[in-house]
């Protein structure tokens, strides 16, 4: 699974990070660092970050 | 003919709902009727970025999930009837849809205020065609904005026109601090303070008598009789649920559609409710019935909802436990957020600093019978920071009715 995160979207909310720590997280300064090619089995939670992204930023490729 | 599900309302609650009903097992049809004519968009940023012209509709549309590439879509129609025994609906079309399960999605629309005066230059801000149809009006040389509500939308209008370089902005309210409901007195004084700091006027403690103009309007009649001078109003004063169309099937109706623990309509385990038009018991509190009117609640009441009708509908008998999210939201005003984790309305009349400072990033905690149910960061993305780090203390504590307090 491929995940792109539009980083001009992100404004560091973090709902991503809730919903799925294996693959996002804010560093020391709240900036977000994230997985881009997480295991097929994080798919669920990773769907569930895309979901609650306040700016809808995150996009899952295949 | 294959089963159905009828989504009623195409907004983000129907999306999700749509979306979670396959991510449930649903194989059977779907169709999602909504009113407005466009593919479901993201409306936070209406009150914002639309407002400012920083996001045309293209960076709006959400992307709907593979799994619904299948699902008809009855754009532009409005579902005006139900005849919820029959398992029908009717739409405004002249059309009938005959279902097997419904999800009950047709959200809020904004109330409006019947005093006085001519119509023209009064905005609401709800959909795509009411931010751009503000923007326009707010974007003339020399335009005078007066606000009427000072909670969320309102403020969020208020700090987005002054940004656009709008020479008044008023807020006028008849409560004493702008969001004081939700948020109580210690947070209301902090933000009204860095609203004015920033250039917005406010008419607190008083309300809205009338509108002065002939054929549009030019001021805002306050109960005092004092005149504010205004070329375009907002009328951000709550909103109006729109469940007409379920009217005569014995349903209680008042302020939303009523749902059980697990969000389903008037006893029907083929009815359920989603987004804000759903009035539900939330298990993680007292189990009153309430609506809730943050970003979040679309997404979700639809994985919850979405679980229990498809359930239902392949007659798998697992009943979830209790629909019991923790709500969060979030607004931004200016150069500052206010992040927010539980339920602070709650615990109004316990609050406490938790760290920092009214006057700067502040941290504050929400507390019912002496127990944390809410915290509210305002200022910078440290704050924010420092409010999810009481999200697992929020998550962990157990339920209030549970602990058989008052």
């Amino acid at each position: 699974m491929k995940v792109v995160v539009d980083m001009n979207k992100c404004q560091d909310h973090g709902q991503c990070v809730f919903a799925a720590p294996d693959v996002f997280q804010l560093d020391e300064n709240g900036r977000l660092g994230y997985v881009s090619d997480p295991d097929d089995a994080l798919r669920d939670e990773v769907e569930e970050a895309a979901d609650v992204c306040p700016l809808q930023a995150i996009r899952i490729e295949a | 003919m294959s089963a159905r599900i009828v989504v009623a309302g195409a907004s983000m609650a129907g999306l999700r709902a749509a979306e979670q009903l396959r991510a449930a097992g649903w194989t059977g049809a779907i169709t999602l009727v909504g009113d407005e004519p466009h593919m479901p968009y993201n409306r936070p940023p209406l009150s914002k970025e639309v407002l400012a012209g920083k996001a045309p509709f293209a960076s709006l549309a959400f992307r709907p999930r593979a799994s619904v590439s299948d699902v008809e879509w009855r754009l532009g129609t409005k579902v005006v009837a139900s005849r919820l025994s029959e398992r029908i609906v009717e739409l405004d079309d002249g059309s009938t849809l005959s279902y097997d399960g419904l999800v009950v999605a047709t959200g809020m629309r904004p109330r409006r205020l019947r005093c006085p005066g001519p119509l023209a230059g009064r905005h609401t801000v709800r959909t795509l065609a009411d931010a751009q149809g503000l923007r326009d009006e707010l974007t003339r040389p020399g335009a005078r904005l007066v606000v009427v509500g000072a909670g969320f939308i309102g403020c969020e209008v208020a700090a987005t026109a002054v940004g656009l370089g709008v020479r008044e902005v008023t807020v006028v309210d008849p409560l004493p601090l702008p969001m004081v409901g939700p948020l109580g007195e210690l947070l209301g004084r902090a933000l009204l303070e860095r609203h004015e700091q920033r250039g917005v006027r406010f008419a607190l403690g008083t309300s809205v008598a009338g509108f002065e103009g002939e054929d549009r309007v030019t001021g805002v009649v306050l109960a005092d009789s004092t005149v504010l001078p205004a070329d375009v109003v907002v009328e951000s004063v709550g909103s109006v649920a729109n469940t007409e169309w379920l009217d005569g099937n014995g349903l209680d109706l008042t302020d939303g559609v009523l749902t059980d623990e697990q969000l389903r309509v008037g006893g029907r385990p083929e009815v359920v409710a989603v987004g804000d038009v759903a009035r539900f018991p939330n298990a993680r509190y007292d189990g009153v019935p309430r609506r809730v009117e943050h970003w979040c609640i679309p997404t979700d009441t639809a994985r919850h909802a979405a679980k229990v009708l498809v359930a239902h509908l392949t007659g798998a008998d697992a009943e979830p436990a209790p629909f019991a999210p923790l709500p969060t939201f979030w607004s931004d005003q200016h150069d500052f957020r206010l992040q927010s984790f539980g339920a602070p309305a709650l615990g109004t009349g316990d609050v406490r600093v938790l760290d920092g400072d009214p006057a700067a990033d502040v941290l504050v905690g929400y507390h019912h019978d002496g127990r944390l149910v809410g915290v509210v960061a305002l200022g910078g993305p440290a704050a924010g920071s420092a409010a999810a780090r009481h999200r697992a203390e929020l998550l962990k504590q157990p339920a209030l009715s549970a602990q058989g307090s008052s």
